[in-house]
């Protein structure tokens, strides 16, 4: 069971870990001032949210784990983040889209998160719940104004929508873990999130004139530990100091 | 990004006082540049509310004309309150 709840845990954190390690790589590099701090801000919520479930990981492990060796230890195949996390900052387009229909998706599993029966698990979903509310309304309003923009921000942002909503499907898979949490009152039955989320992603693309891909192949993968080719990039440069210096700290 | 106008953002630390000017910043409209003020601007609570204002609908007085404009008013200190007894109550004066 606790390996269960501790695979569970990886199922929702490394989302957090890895989209906030994305995000971060704007840092200084983002189109203007403002948005590049409102996105670092955005990793650094995700980060935050990633320490505590680390923690209880750590707690649950035992044997002199912690925070920095759940994350920055383990080999690919144990990453247990979705594929569209892991997704390149390829322009601002792709990364707004990508943040967009992680957001939609995060706030609805943590509203449910919220219930459940392990304490630590429903405190931290009730912490993170407002953050990710900013995150939602922050990507959900550039996905208006650039659909709803300039002829080159409408292609642009289309492309990117297109180009990532294969990745959306793998969000409303059950892995074992989850299963096996659903029936301790632990998990969430993310099956049941998909309906909504399709619609609330659909009305706010349509706001924002653009149009719902109507794609039937989708990508997955990444619950599994079978990542795309971008993870070992982002590995490669997330874990380059604890495997360089091992043990260093601050 | 770079025809964004500019605005002037005044935040309120707390409940009770009053908005004070904190600095500006690029946005395309208010919404955005209520957004962005939230990010640049509050990160470390700095406050409760948030004013914003387009900086071109500031009208300032001309520095070439500060001598007319405030030398004036340097050699009347009896215009400063400074000769009551405050009571110790009174905050923010």
């Amino acid at each position: 069971m606790n390996n269960n709840l501790i695979q569970y845990i990886y199922g929702i954190a490394d989302n957090s870990l890895i989209l906030g390690q994305r995000l971060g790589e704007l840092c200084g590099h983002g189109p203007s001032i403002e948005t590049d701090i409102a996105l670092t801000n955005i990793s650094l919520d995700l980060l935050g949210q990633t320490r505590s479930y680390f923690q209880y990981v750590a707690k649950l492990q035992g044997n002199g784990a912690n925070e920095d060796t759940v994350a920055f230890l383990r080999l690919e195949r144990e990453y247990k983040n979705v594929l569209l996390v892991e997704q390149p900052n390829t322009d601002f387009g792709y990364s707004i889209t990508r943040q967009f229909l992680f957001d939609v998706f995060h706030l609805a599993l943590l509203e449910e998160l919220q219930k459940s029966k392990d304490e630590m698990l429903a405190a931290i979903a009730k912490k993170s719940i407002k953050e990710v509310l900013y995150h939602t309304r922050f990507s959900s309003d550039w996905i208006k104004r650039l659909g709803d923009g300039t002829e080159e921000s409408h292609n642009r942002i289309q492309t990117a929508i297109n180009d990532l909503w294969i990745f959306t499907d793998e969000l409303f898979h059950q892995t074992d873990a989850d299963k096996a949490m659903i029936a301790e009152g632990i998990g969430v039955d993310v099956t049941l999130l998909k309906i909504n989320y399709y619609k609330k992603v659909s009305s706010i693309l349509e706001e924002a004139t653009l149009q719902t891909p109507s794609i039937e192949y989708f990508q997955k993968g990444g619950k599994q530990g079978v990542h795309s080719e971008h993870m070992g990039f982002i590995l490669t440069e997330l874990q380059y100091m604890q495997r360089t210096y091992p043990n260093m700290t601050w | 990004m770079k025809n964004w106008p500019l605005w002037e953002v005044f935040i309120r630390s707390k409940n009770g006082l009053e908005h004070r000017h904190c600095g500006s910043l690029h946005a395309s409209d208010a919404t955005m540049a209520l957004e962005n003020a939230r990010d640049v601007y509050t990160r470390r609570m700095e406050g409760v509310s948030i004013w914003v204002v387009p900086s071109a609908q500031i009208t300032a007085t001309n520095p070439e004309n500060n001598g007319e404009t405030f030398e004036p008013a340097m050699d009347k200190a009896y215009r400063h309150p400074t000769f009551y007894e405050l009571p110790d109550e009174l905050k923010h004066m």
